[in-house]
């Protein structure tokens, strides 16, 4: 079997592809050429829809990953009518991917087999997958569940509020007495038609909107957004920017996965590393807010580079931060491993297997602890990545122990990571200059956000305008994940795996 | 166990003192309350009306306004006005009662800060609040530094102000994010479901007037859209001080 698929446009993260030279498949060899790409071990980046102005033609863009040639390609094929053939039953990882197209786009997938809203909204076009009327009002999480019959069944519905400081959701278990026979999440509460909103941008809008994707990721959306401008502006930014940028993106890491093992061990009742670690995380906001003012890092990059720039004094304060949050954060941390009734609730719950993590296309951290190598800041790197390498951090056993400890893994690379560029900061202006957006182009950014991968995708028009500007949240990855490690779980289990994942809700819902 | 004793020693006794001792230092990038400067801008000047990704920055007969309800406390205006008249101070005071409240004009002093309940309500949630938040449509910033408060540093509880699983235990609602379509009925049926009397604390510019979201269809602009809010903590997110300042104030613990 070929490796690589030749009959795609090769393009590397940050870069673009004029669209003329993106090949236009028939539907069956765009199909099948997806198909061999990920039987030779490719992963599905994103595959989505662009609407033409006839109604009548609906492109469909795919961004297949080689990791190990640390390379992309991208492929297109026109579909006529409101269906295409479904991919799902050979390929679950696009199961996502196809039902946001069918809701976006009113296309029906052929042979889906569970064709439902994603995000409960009208679709883009005047046809409708589901045969709604356009006036008739969509509300979220209405319809037909997975459904397990039998006289000892019964069904848990939880949400969409729920009873912590968290995002809307609906799960709806089916469970035999405490054990879970199938969980199915029913999301798009949050849904703010972002995707929509970006058409005919960049506006004024288009940054905060990156930075509001998913406010914990504000970081990563924000870079992969402004990298997206810099590709089509031609823009060289400097490698002080670039460090800078990375160093932000390694604390929001910081900030995310220590609050993340502390909220483990609070859904564990272990309320000394919950504290200890609740409190740290707030160190490591306070750090970002010292780079630009915001805990998120909101108004930090910008395209082009930083808006803020870095000086001596400001060096120093964070590397004296840092080595106090770090003997802070390992005294916290290690309790956990150290601490039997932690390890008996963390050992052996929400298992993923690797293969399942394969097929389902999982990314970041929960892809890690299956024993996969996925990591884009080594796979499909970009900017300072290039040359400061942070090893990939794995974990084999793909339950709840596995998804924690490759995050403490990756606390303690993440500090070494930016120890060293806050000791080597290139010179050079924190702001370049763009040029004129290019006309008619895709353009891609991908990023290691804290919950994986991040990626973008930019087509222009004749005008240099947005035509379609396509974002894919990790969590859009992984909620299938979650779903599936709660197989044969007890129903109490469930805030543990669920945090052990910890996916954005609005990410998913955009 | 000794391991346990040992990590509690090492950690310490860090919740702060604030609001008995001094306020956490903000840092010196802190985007807080506007300044605007007085004094007429350049003929036809809409420089920053202009770059406002919201709308918050309005201009009439030479008079800067910003209306902190829409504002993202972002740096578009206060990098492109040509005469720096826009800028921002370290005063992390932003809660307001009345909406109107949080509009920042050149001569106006300082903003009209929440005032505390009447006396019938202070009695009733003064030393115990509980709150069931609901996320509509947030993008977890508001949601996250809302949760710091229940950490040590900050411990919430000591004021008795808690949040709770259920509506039916919930004195009042604290609501993040612009009330999205998909979330508007569990929002409403939300709000049913709490006893009277009962507050609404709206947290977040996404909230209090949809934010970057503004006039999306898939929103609604803001919870005053659809019940009456008795609390208006402005920012995109705000501090978590910030946040607390308005809860105390509210309460009549401090101001």
């Amino acid at each position: 079997m070929i490796r690589t698929p030749l009959n795609l446009a090769p393009i590397k993260s940050c870069h673009t592809v004029l669209l003329e030279a993106i090949p236009v498949l028939a539907m069956d060899d765009f199909m099948q050429t997806i198909l061999d790409s990920v039987t030779a071990s490719l992963r599905v980046v994103s595959l989505f829809g662009v609407a033409s102005p006839p109604l009548e033609t609906t492109t469909l863009y795919v961004v297949l990953a080689d990791d190990e040639q640390n390379q992309l390609f991208v492929g297109r094929t026109e579909v006529k009518g409101d269906r295409f053939p479904s991919l799902t039953p050979r390929c679950p990882q696009v199961h996502l991917f196809e039902r946001e197209i069918a809701e976006q786009f009113g296309l029906i997938p052929l042979g889906h087999p569970w064709l439902k809203p994603l995000r409960y909204h009208h679709a883009w076009t005047a046809r409708d997958a589901w045969g709604r009327d356009q006036k008739q009002t969509v509300l979220p999480a209405v319809g037909d569940f997975y459904r397990v019959e039998g006289e000892q069944t019964h069904e848990v519905a939880v949400g969409p509020v729920h009873a912590g400081v968290i995002e809307p959701g609906h799960f709806r278990f089916q469970c035999h007495g405490e054990q879970v026979f199938h969980l199915e999440i029913a999301l798009g509460f949050q849904h703010r038609g972002i995707e929509q909103a970006m058409l005919g941008g960049p506006t004024k809008r288009s940054l905060p909107y990156a930075e509001t994707l998913a406010g914990d990721t504000t970081i990563a959306h924000a870079a992969s957004y402004c990298q997206i401008i810099e590709a089509l502006g031609n823009c060289r930014k400097t490698a002080r920017a670039e460090a800078l940028s990375s160093i932000a993106l390694e604390l929001e890491r910081l900030a995310n996965h220590v609050g993340d093992l502390g909220a483990l061990a609070g859904d564990v009742g272990f309320l000394p590393a919950a504290s200890f670690c609740g409190r740290i995380r707030g160190e490591f906001l306070n750090m970002t807010a010292l780079l630009c003012g915001n805990r998120f890092g909101r108004g930090l990059l910008q395209p082009g580079g930083v808006a803020f720039d870095m000086d001596e004094e400001r060096v120093a304060i964070l590397l004296h931060q840092l080595a106090v949050a770090e003997r802070d954060t390992t005294v916290a941390v290690e309790l956990l491993w150290d601490t039997q009734s932690v390890m008996a609730r963390f050992v052996g719950t929400g298992p993923l297997p690797r293969q399942m993590a394969v097929d389902l296309g999982i990314v970041g951290p929960a892809a890690r602890a299956s024993g996969l190598t996925r990591d884009v800041r080594c796979d499909q790197p970009s900017g300072i990545f290039r040359l400061a390498q942070i090893p990939v951090s794995t974990y084999d056993s793909g339950d709840v122990f596995g998804r924690a400890f490759v995050r403490w893994l990756e606390i303690q690379r993440s500090l070494a990571f930016i120890r060293e560029q806050l000791q080597s900061i290139p010179t050079g202006e924190p702001l370049t200059r763009l040029d004129a957006l290019s006309p008619s182009c895709l353009a891609i950014s991908l990023n290691e956000g804290w919950r994986g991968e991040v990626c973008h995708v930019a087509l222009t028009d004749e005008q240099s305008r947005f035509s379609r500007y396509k974002i894919v949240d990790p969590s859009f990855h992984n909620w299938l994940g979650l779903a599936y490690a709660m197989r044969n779980q007890g129903i109490s289990d469930f805030p543990l795996c669920n945090k052990s994942f910890n996916l954005s809700y609005c990410g998913h819902d955009l | 166990m000794y391991k346990v004793i040992l990590a509690r020693l090492r950690q310490g006794h860090r919740t702060m003192k604030y609001p008995a001792g001094a306020p956490p230092a903000m840092p010196d990038r802190f985007r807080g309350l506007p300044k605007i400067k007085p004094g007429p801008c350049p003929d036809g000047c809409r420089a920053c009306v202009e770059a406002c990704p919201t709308g918050s920055v309005t201009s009439s007969a030479c008079q800067v306004r910003i209306d902190l309800g829409q504002c993202l406390f972002c740096t578009s205006c206060t990098n492109i006005c040509p005469q720096q008249a826009i800028t921002y101070t370290n005063d992390y005071r932003l809660a307001v009662r009345c909406r109107q409240n949080l509009t920042v004009t050149s001569d106006q002093g300082a903003l009209v800060l929440a005032d505390a309940l009447d006396k019938k309500s202070q009695s009733l949630f003064g030393r115990s609040l509980k709150l069931r938040q609901v996320s509509a449509g947030g993008c977890n910033a508001c949601e996250a530094d809302v949760n710091v408060l229940s950490t040590i540093g900050w411990d919430m509880g000591r004021f008795g102000i808690q949040f709770v699983a259920s509506p039916r235990h919930a004195d009042g609602l604290l609501i993040t994010g612009p009330v999205t379509q998909n979330m508007k009925l569990a929002l409403e049926k939300t709000y049913v479901a709490m006893a009277d009397p009962k507050l609404v604390i709206v947290v977040g510019a996404c909230a209090i007037s949809g934010g970057p979201y503004i006039d999306h269809a898939q929103v609604n602009n803001g919870v005053g859209t659809i019940m009456p809010v008795d609390l208006f903590i402005p920012g995109c997110p705000p501090h978590p001080l910030t946040i607390l300042d308005g809860l105390l104030r509210l309460l009549g613990r401090i101001g």
